[in-house]
């Protein structure tokens, strides 16, 4: 016989603060499953008028870079300014650039 | 001063009122961190409710919001003897709270055409609040019902103490029938077959067995009610007693 688990596993939730942003990673959550986790970061998370979408993810399922391979992965953009468009002038009034 | 009026505020005031500080006991003691939160956010939209009843039923009587809350003695509450009964286990708590929210969703989306606008008003704001707070109570149910023995076992223990406090939710008097006529209060006989089969939806899936027609207890709308609600009143009431008109 398997153990019983006795931890509900752990999700990730991304909320949406507005209409035309992105979701955004706010925190973590134990939830025993994906309509537990969304009820309970509606009341972890958007007590305070945060989010009009939210989002889960089962920690599990998010893979991530290695930190110990920061140099290899990140360090060669460093030095390829030309790859930023800081040469364009940004109209006024055009907002989240 | 509206005598009918005044009543019927009180009725469904302080069904919010003793339910919001029952829930509010769970502050700090919540199963687990998500649960604390969810059944306080409960609370807090329950309470709000509350205020602006209490304030309602205030103005009917030149009375400030917080003495009608406070500076009443337990036989002037006309709460339902539901929702004073303790905490118990979680799972007693979930299913007060089903058949509470059971009710009240219905009720408050009939509220919404009352010729009151006062009560018109509450109801709109209410009847969102209340939709999630049945879907997060009736989603409990069906977790604890069909989840493991023990939490089967202890959700049948919960509907033993408590199924008979269930048919009071549906009183009506010469108040009722008063306002009833005059467009303003909800006629509950609407309500009853709705209850019905929110709660036959929901055990069906909980596996769990609508019980027997038996004793049904009531007295709250009287002001007689269970041994249980002078001992909320007296911590409730604290503070008003000792430092009357205390604000903050």
């Amino acid at each position: 016989m398997s153990e019983i688990k006795k931890e509900w596993p752990l999700w990730e939730v991304f909320i949406r603060s507005k209409q035309g942003l992105s979701h955004k990673h706010v925190g973590s959550l134990r939830a025993a499953d994906a309509k537990m986790a969304i009820e309970n970061a509606r009341d972890v998370y958007t007590r305070r008028s945060e989010g009009i979408s939210i989002w889960v993810v089962e920690s599990v399922n998010v893979h991530a870079s290695n930190p110990t391979e920061q140099g290899p992965m990140f360090e060669p953009s460093d030095d390829k300014v030309y790859r930023h468009p800081t040469f364009y002038e940004v109209p006024e009034g055009v907002g989240h650039m | 001063m509206n005598k009918e009026l005044y009543e019927y505020v009180l009725r469904m005031g302080d069904d919010s009122l003793i339910l919001g500080q029952r829930l509010g006991e769970w502050c700090g003691h919540g199963p687990i961190l998500e649960e604390d939160i969810a059944l306080t956010n409960v609370a807090l939209d329950i309470l709000g409710q509350a205020r602006i009843l209490m304030d309602y039923a205030g103005k009917l009587t030149n009375k400030k919001e917080d003495e009608v809350a406070f500076l009443r003695e337990e036989w002037d509450y006309k709460n339902v003897l539901l929702v004073e009964q303790p905490n118990g286990d979680f799972a007693q708590t979930i299913l007060r709270q089903f058949f509470f929210d059971a009710f009240r969703l219905p009720f408050f989306k009939e509220l919404q055409n009352s010729k009151d606008e006062t009560l018109s008003g509450l109801a709109l704001k209410a009847v969102k609040e209340t939709t999630y707070h049945l879907q997060h109570s009736s989603n409990w149910v069906i977790r604890l019902g069909d989840g493991t023995d023990e939490s089967h076992q202890r959700l049948e223990t919960a509907l033993e103490d408590l199924w008979m406090f269930t048919s009071e939710l549906f009183y009506a008097d010469e108040v009722d029938t008063k306002l009833v006529n005059e467009g303003i209060a909800v006629d509950v006989n609407k309500i009853k077959p709705i209850w019905d089969a929110k709660v036959s939806e929901v055990f069906a899936q909980a596996k769990l067995q609508i019980p027997e027609e038996g004793w049904m207890q009531k007295g709250g709308r009287e002001g007689k009610h269970t041994e249980h609600l002078g001992f909320l009143l007296s911590e409730m009431q604290y503070m008003q007693r000792a430092y009357p008109g205390c604000e903050w």
